[in-house]
């Protein structure tokens, strides 16, 4: 192993059959599962365990499912973005894909404004906060870690479109390996979302 | 390289259709929401749809469709049961948890 030079970021491992930075991130993806499903079973927890009458309905807590299904669809559509800038890069197009990350971006930007401006801040404003009752503790704490999710995917992003874009020139397999790397997590954050979007907007 | 650009094209074409699935998956688990079924069965109408969903996304958009690497799927597996456990905790502790955990309001 020569110093300075990190080992399988393009060849995969003998033993592992994967490249180093593939396996870390499925080894990331895996405790983001933990992360995410002690959530989930907090919720299913506190709903069951509700007395009955006492979990708000879908009136109380003003979920529009409107804006829910449309911020849905944005990321389903940003992943597939996100999984076409890795299929233009394999087809040697650079500009192609840059284009396709710089339209995930967007797509996750407005998904996090519709929020913020159409949700967060409206119920805020109704007095709909963390403290109002055990559904608003949970729906604020999930969307929120999901929203800073997003934005951590945001950045990695930007880093790839922007600075990091020099090492396509340089190593070019590497790049894509490092953008199928970012598309696995971003394709993540779009699954949690799958599963948010029923249980916080369609089950009161 | 022709052969490898005739697969990643293969591919496109694949993920196309699971964006016209996930779109017409996302229009049916609203659509269902509104239909009474009893709240148990429409709680669990969603979870599959929605479990419909996620495995499309992992298997075509993550490429495990593609994967052979073992690490891969013995993490999976040790996470899937991880997972399952700690969403039957609240039905394997259903007895054991305190009724004071149990708030519908807090203010």
């Amino acid at each position: 192993m020569s110093s300075g030079v990190l080992p399988y970021t393009v060849e995969p491992h003998p033993v592992w059959g994967l490249y180093s930075g593939k396996l870390g991130t499925w080894l990331f993806l895996a405790s983001e599962v933990m992360l995410f499903g002690g959530l989930f079973s907090a919720y299913v927890l506190l709903r069951v365990g509700a007395p009955e009458g006492t979990w708000p309905t879908g009136e109380e807590t003003e979920m529009d499912w409107k804006i829910g299904g449309f911020n849905t669809l944005m990321l389903i559509i940003s992943s597939v973005t996100m999984v076409m800038a890795w299929a233009s890069l394999k087809m040697n197009d650079f500009a192609k894909a840059r284009t396709y990350l710089i339209i995930t971006v967007i797509l996750a930007l407005a998904f996090v404004a519709l929020k913020l401006s159409l949700e967060y801040y409206p119920h805020w404003h109704h007095g709909l906060k963390p403290s109002t009752n055990t559904f608003f503790g949970l729906y604020y704490l999930m969307t929120g870690l999901h929203a800073i999710h997003i934005l951590g995917g945001v950045v990695v992003m930007l880093y790839f479109i922007g600075p990091g874009a020099s090492l396509w020139k340089t190593n070019p397999e590497y790049y894509t390996n490092r953008i199928e790397c970012t598309g696995l997590y971003w394709h993540f954050v779009d699954l949690v979302w799958i599963f948010l979007f029923p249980i916080l907007y369609l089950m009161n | 390289m022709a052969g490898a650009h005739a697969d990643i094209s293969k591919h496109v074409k694949m993920y196309m259709c699971v964006f016209a699935a996930l779109f017409v998956c996302t229009i049916l688990t609203v659509a269902v929401s509104n239909v009474h079924l009893g709240h148990m069965n429409n709680i669990l109408v969603a979870l599959a749809i929605a479990s419909f969903k996620a495995t499309l996304v992992a298997t075509i958009f993550m490429h495990l469709k593609w994967e052979s690497s073992s690490i891969i799927w013995i993490t999976l597996g040790l996470c899937a049961i991880g997972f399952c456990l700690l969403i039957l905790l609240p039905v394997i502790t259903a007895n054991a948890f305190p009724a004071s955990t149990v708030h519908s309001t807090w203010g």
